[in-house]
C-alpha cells in the first residue's frame, strides 16, 4: 500500500489516480486511410482525401494498427475481443475534418488487463502493484491548429488527421504520483518492447490524460478532475502533486471539487480550468454506420501471440534467476529496449569470445553495460564517437580482462582508445603497451629484487607486520609500471614472503 | 433517320456498335436536347464536352476494331451526387456550391470505363433530401408530365428528380440516381420510367456525397428493365475503397433477363393496403398481380407485420446519419465559407470559429437539410439516444426479419411504389409529414438492404404515371429485374410526357 498521503489542515487525505494514456500506434500509413505518418513532415504534406474529409470519402481500416492494439492487449494479458465496433465522437472543430473522430466506445478491442509496477523503496513504492487496466481501443488522431502564422487567423496542419492511436485506460488504481510515473514508464516500456508505439513523449506519440481525486483514507472517492493531454513522465507526477493539493484546499475550505477538464502549464507547474461538466460536449456517439464490426479470426489471433517478444517482467525474471543478476541490475537492464538489445547482444558476443556459458559472464557485463561503459563515456565526452563502441569491441575488451591479459584500469584506457579512434582493441593493448605481465619470470625476477633491497620490512613482515604485504605490492607493481597481473604478483609474494 | 434521342441504352449501345449511327451523332443529338429543356431545369451544370470526348472515344475505338464496352456510346445524366473529377459537384447546395472535387467516384468511372459519356450533373433535393425535388438550391425540377388539360408544374419526384425528368422528357437515355429511402424508386414512379436500387453494397458509395451512409445506394434510372439491368451491370462491383461493398461478382443481370415466372411465387404484403392510398395505386397493384401471374408465377399473400414502423424508424435513423456525415460542411476546408464581420461596440470582439460555422452552416443548408440535421442531433442526444436511435435501430431489425420470413413463403414481393401520383410542386411545402409519407412503400426494402425497382404500370385518369414495386431478396436483383420485365411487357407502357418546353 502506498503510504502517500497529504497532509492537510484538518487531516490527511488520499489521493486517487486514474491514467488515460494515448499512443500513436507505430504504423506506416493512418488509421482510415493510406496518407503517411512520419514525424516532422511539411505541414498537410501527409494528408489523403480520406483525412482531409473531401465529400463522398469513406474510411478503410488499416490492419496492421488493429495487429498492433492487439499484440499491445496481449502485452498486458487482456481480454482481446474477438468483436468490436467502431463509433463516432460528434464534434466541431477546425482540427477534425470529418466533423467526427472515429473511436470506439461501446465495444473497445481489448477489455480487461493489467500491469504491475515494481517495488522501489526509493521512489516511494514499498511494494509490487498490480494496475487495472480497463480497456484499449483504437481512434483517430485530430489535425494541429497553428496560432502563431497569422495575427488574425489560425492555420491547420492535417498532418496528424487520422493518425491511429490506441486509448490506454487504467482504472482508478494509483496512490501516488510516483506510482503514476512508475505505470507510465512501465506501460511505455512494454509499448516498446512490443513495438506498437515508440513512446516518444516529445514528439506526442504518448501522451496522458490525468484523472485526480482526493479523499479520506478508506472513504469513497471524491469527484475527480481529468487535466489533458501531460506530456511527460515528470508532467503527470506534476500534475497530480499539484492538483491533488489544489482539491485538499478547495475541500478544506469548505468548496466543492466541480468535475471538469483541466489543463496542465509546464511553464508554472500548475493546472488550470480549460471546461466544466456544464459545457462538456454532447459527443453523440453512435456506431458508424461506414465501417462493418471487425471481427478477428482466430488465425491472425494466433499470429498475433507468437509474435510478441519477451516482456519486461519476464525478460527481469529470467535476468535474475538465469543470468544471475541483481534485482536493480535486471531493472536496469530491462527498463529500455535499447538497453537489453545492448546488453543481449554484447552477452553473446563476449560469451562467445571467451567461451563459457552466458550465465558465467552475465554479471561482468551487466557491471561492464550499466557502469563502466557508461562512465568512460561519460568522461570523455563528445571527444568519443558511441558507433565505435561495437558489441566486438567491447566483448574483445571484456575477453581480454577476462583472462586476465589486461585489468579493470586498461580495460577503461582500451575502452576510451576505441571510442576516440575506432582502433581494435587487442591491437591497442598491444600498440600501446595495455597489458599486464602475467609471465611469472619477470615478475618472480622483480619480487627477488625487491624482497632484496627491502630486507629489514621483509623481517618486520615476517614478525608479523602483515600491513606491510601492500607495500610489497605496491613496489612490485611499480616496478613492472603497473602492468603485472596483481593475482599473480599477490601469488608470488605470498609464496616468497611465506 | 432515327430520332436518336428516344432511344434508350441498349438500342444506342448496339446501334454505336453495328455502326448504324455513330456516338458522335448520339451525343450531339442529346446535347442537343438538353440544351433547348432548360425550361425543366434538371441539370445544374451541363457538360457537352465531356459526352462529345467520350462518344469520339468510343467511334475511334470501334473504328480500330476494339472491344466496345457496355455503356459504350451512351451519353447519360449524373446525379450530381457523384464526385466527378473536374467537374463541379454540389449535391445541389449552396454549402458546396463552387467545389470542383480532383477524384472521380467509382461508380462514375465504371460508367466511364464502359463507354458512357455525360451530359451534365442532374439537379436533386439538397443533399438528396427530399421527395419532391424541390430542396435543390438551385430550383425545383419540373416533371417533363402534366396533368390532362393542366400547366400547373409537377414534382419529378425526389431526391433524384433531376435524374427522373431528363429520362422521362427524352433528354437523356439513362441517369444515375441513388436511392436512401426511395430516392430512385419514388422519382421513377411519377415519371414513367424504370429505377433499381440494388442490394446495398453493390454499388460503391466512394465519391458519393453521404446522406445516411447505412441506406445510400446508387442505381440506376432508364426507360427499360433492360437499359436498368445494362447500366446497373456497369455500375455494381466490389470496391476495396468502401468498407461496406459486396465481395462478390457482378453477375450478368442483362443475359440472364427473363420474363417467365413459372416456378416463381410473387407475396403480396398485406400491410401495404394503407389508408390514403389511391385507388388507381390499389387498382393498378390488382392488374400487377395478374400480370406476373400471367408470367406463370404464383401469387401469395404475406405478411410484414413491422412496415408501420418503417418510416418512423427511417426519419431517426437516416437523419442521425445525415447529422454527422453533414459535419464536415464547416468553411474550414472547401465549399462556402461565411467569416462575419467582427461585431462593434462595446465588448465586440472578432470573429472566431464558432461564428464562422453558424454563420457557414446557417447560408449554406437549405431548411430540409437543417430540419433533418436538428432531427439527427436531437435523436443522438445524451438521454435521447435509447428511446429514439436504439429502438429505431431494433425496428431496423424487425423490419429485415420480416423481409426474411416473408422470402420463406415468395421469392419477389410485389407492392405500389408510392401511395399517389405526382403532385403540384409547391403543393405539399406546408407539412413535411406528408411528404415524408410519399415514401412509406419504399423505406422498408432501404432499411432491409434490399434490392427493389419501380417499374411503370400505367397512367391514372390525369394521365399521370403510375408505378409498381419489386423487393427482392438479397443480391437477388434477377429476380426483380426479371418480374419487373414480366410487368414491362405485359403493360406495354408506351405514354409520353408531350413536349411543353
Amino acid at each position: 500500500m502506498s503510504n502517500y498521503r497529504i497532509q492537510g489542515a484538518t487531516g490527511e487525505w488520499e489521493v486517487v489516480i486514474g491514467l488515460e494514456v494515448h499512443a500513436q500506434v507505430t504504423s506506416n500509413s493512418k488509421l482510415f486511410s493510406g496518407a503517411a505518418t512520419a514525424f516532422g513532415a511539411e505541414p498537410n504534406s501527409q494528408v489523403s482525401l480520406v483525412d482531409a474529409a473531401m465529400p463522398g470519402m469513406l474510411p478503410v481500416l488499416n490492419r496492421e494498427c488493429v495487429r498492433q492494439a492487439v499484440r499491445t492487449g496481449m502485452a498486458i494479458d487482456a481480454q482481446i475481443n474477438a468483436w468490436s465496433r467502431f463509433d463516432r465522437k460528434n464534434y466541431f472543430y477546425a482540427d477534425l475534418p470529418q466533423g467526427y473522430q472515429i473511436s470506439q466506445l461501446y465495444h473497445p478491442i481489448v477489455g480487461e488487463g493489467q500491469l504491475l509496477i515494481e517495488a522501489d523503496e526509493k521512489a516511494g513504492i514499498p511494494e509490487d502493484k498490480i494496475i487495472g487496466i480497463e480497456r484499449i481501443h483504437i481512434e483517430q488522431d485530430a489535425g494541429k491548429l497553428m496560432h502563431d502564422q497569422h495575427p488574425t487567423m489560425s492555420y491547420v496542419d492535417l498532418n496528424r488527421s487520422g493518425v491511429a492511436l490506441m486509448e490506454i485506460v487504467s482504472r482508478p488504481d494509483m496512490r501516488s504520483p510516483a506510482e503514476a510515473g512508475a505505470y507510465v514508464r512501465k506501460l511505455r516500456a512494454i509499448l516498446r518492447y512490443v513495438g506498437s508505439c515508440d513512446g516518444n513523449m516529445e514528439e506526442g506519440s504518448m501522451r496522458a490524460d490525468v484523472n485526480v481525486s482526493v479523499r479520506r483514507p478508506g472513504e469513497e472517492f471524491g469527484t475527480r478532475t481529468e487535466t489533458k493531454n501531460v506530456n511527460s513522465v515528470r508532467f503527470v507526477m506534476q500534475t497530480i502533486e499539484h492538483e491533488a493539493m489544489r482539491q485538499v484546499d478547495v475541500l478544506e475550505a469548505g468548496g466543492k471539487i466541480v468535475q471538469e477538464t483541466r489543463l496542465f502549464d509546464p511553464g508554472t507547474g500548475t493546472t488550470r480550468t480549460m471546461r466544466s461538466k456544464e459545457d462538456a460536449h454532447d459527443y453523440r456517439y453512435f456506431p458508424d454506420p461506414d465501417l462493418l464490426p471487425l471481427v478477428l479470426e482466430e488465425d491472425f489471433l494466433a499470429e498475433c501471440r507468437a509474435s510478441l517478444p519477451e516482456l519486461p517482467d519476464a525478460k527481469r525474471t529470467r535476468y535474475t534467476d538465469v543470468l544471475g543478476l541483481t534485482p536493480y541490475n535486471a531493472r536496469e537492464l530491462t527498463a529500455e529496449v535499447e538497453t537489453f538489445a545492448r546488453f543481449e547482444t554484447l552477452l553473446a558476443e563476449t560469451a562467445k569470445a571467451i567461451g563459457k556459458d552466458e550465465a558465467k559472464v552475465a554479471t561482468q557485463v551487466a557491471n561492464w553495460s550499466l557502469s563502466v561503459a557508461p562512465g568512460v563515456m561519460k568522461a570523455i565526452g563528445d571527444e568519443g564517437d558511441p558507433a565505435n563502441a561495437t558489441a566486438a569491441a567491447q566483448a574483445s575488451i571484456l575477453a581480454m580482462a577476462d583472462k586476465g591479459e589486461i585489468s579493470g584500469g586498461q580495460a577503461k584506457e582500451i575502452f576510451e582508445i576505441v571510442l576516440k579512434t575506432g582502433r581494435e582493441p587487442s591491437e591497442i593493448a598491444d600498440a600501446e603497451g595495455l597489458k599486464q605481465v602475467s609471465d611469472t619470470g619477470a615478475i618472480e625476477a622483480a619480487v627477488d629484487a625487491i624482497i632484496a633491497a627491502n630486507a629489514d620490512k621483509v623481517e618486520q613482515y615476517r614478525g608479523g607486520k602483515e600491513a606491510l604485504f601492500g607495500f610489497f605490492v605496491g613496489q612490485t607493481m611499480k616496478a613492472m609500471q603497473g602492468k603485472a597481473n596483481p593475482g599473480v604478483v599477490n601469488q608470488l609474494l605470498k609464496d616468497k614472503l611465506g | 433517320m432515327t430520332d436518336l434521342t428516344q432511344l434508350g441504352v441498349k438500342d444506342i449501345r448496339d446501334g454505336v456498335r453495328d455502326g448504324t449511327f455513330t456516338a458522335r451523332e448520339v451525343a450531339e443529338s442529346l446535347n442537343a436536347a438538353v440544351a433547348d429543356a432548360a425550361a425543366l431545369n434538371a441539370f445544374i451544370v451541363t457538360t457537352p464536352d465531356h459526352a462529345l470526348a467520350a462518344a469520339d472515344a468510343v467511334d475511334a475505338a470501334r473504328a480500330s476494331g476494339e472491344t466496345l464496352g457496355a455503356m459504350a456510346g451512351v451519353p447519360i445524366g449524373m446525379k450530381d451526387l457523384f464526385a466527378t473529377n473536374g467537374v463541379q459537384t454540389t449535391a445541389a447546395s449552396h454549402i458546396l456550391e463552387g467545389f470542383t472535387p480532383r477524384y472521380e467516384s467509382t461508380v462514375s468511372q465504371k460508367l466511364w470505363d464502359a463507354g458512357a459519356g455525360m451530359l451534365g450533373k442532374l439537379n436533386l433535393d439538397q443533399f438528396a433530401m427530399g421527395s419532391s425535388n424541390e430542396t435543390s438550391y438551385f430550383g425545383n425540377v419540373a416533371s417533363p408530365w402534366r396533368k390532362d388539360g393542366s400547366n400547373q408544374p409537377m414534382s419529378p419526384g425526389g431526391s433524384s428528380g433531376g435524374s427522373s425528368s431528363a429520362v422521362a422528357a427524352r433528354i437523356a437515355p439513362a441517369a444515375t440516381g441513388t436511392d436512401t429511402g426511395g430516392s430512385i424508386r419514388q422519382p421513377a414512379a411519377f415519371t414513367g420510367i424504370c429505377g433499381i436500387k440494388p442490394t446495398y453494397g453493390r454499388c460503391s458509395r466512394w465519391g458519393v456525397v453521404a446522406f445516411a451512409s447505412s441506406l445510400d445506394q446508387a442505381g440506376p434510372m432508364a426507360r427499360s428493365v433492360e437499359d436498368c439491368a445494362i447500366m446497373l451491370g456497369a455500375m455494381a462491383g466490389f470496391d476495396p475503397k468502401d468498407s461496406t461493398s459486396l465481395q462478390m461478382d457482378v453477375p450478368d443481370w442483362e443475359g440472364a433477363l427473363s420474363a417467365d415466372l413459372r416456378g416463381k411465387r410473387v407475396g403480396i404484403p398485406r400491410e401495404y393496403r394503407m389508408e390514403g392510398t389511391d385507388q388507381a395505386i390499389l387498382d393498378s397493384w390488382e392488374q400487377g398481380k395478374a400480370w406476373l401471374k400471367d408470367a406463370g408465377a404464383e401469387i401469395v399473400d404475406v405478411s410484414l407485420p413491422h412496415t408501420k414502423y418503417a418510416l418512423p424508424a427511417y426519419y431517426i435513423i437516416a437523419p442521425a446519419e445525415a447529422s454527422s456525415n453533414l459535419a464536415r460542411y464547416d468553411g474550414v476546408r472547401y465549399g462556402l465559407r461565411d467569416l462575419p464581420e467582427p461585431g462593434s461596440g462595446a465588448g465586440a470582439s472578432g470573429s472566431g470559429l464558432q461564428d464562422m460555422y453558424a454563420a457557414t452552416r446557417a447560408a449554406g443548408f437549405g431548411d430540409e437539410v437543417k430540419r433533418r440535421i436538428l432531427i439527427g442531433t436531437y435523436v443522438l442526444s445524451a438521454g435521447f439516444y435509447d428511446a429514439y436511435y436504439t429502438q429505431a435501430q431494433k425496428v431496423r431489425a424487425l423490419v429485415a426479419r420480416d423481409f426474411e420470413r416473408a422470402f420463406e413463403q415468395c421469392d419477389v414481393i410485389l407492392a405500389p411504389t408510392t401511395p399517389t401520383a405526382s403532385f403540384p410542386l409547391g403543393s405539399m411545402n406546408a407539412d413535411p409529414l406528408t411528404m415524408y409519407l410519399n415514401d412509406v412503400f419504399a423505406v422498408p426494402a432501404s432499411l432491409a438492404g434490399l434490392p427493389a425497382m419501380s417499374v411503370p404500370a400505367t397512367i391514372n385518369a390525369d394521365g399521370l404515371p403510375l408505378g409498381l414495386q419489386l423487393v427482392g431478396r438479397p443480391f437477388d436483383e434477377q429476380g426483380v429485374l426479371n418480374a419487373g420485365l414480366a410487368i414491362q411487357q405485359r403493360a406495354g407502357f408506351a405514354a409520353k410526357p408531350e413536349k411543353w418546353w
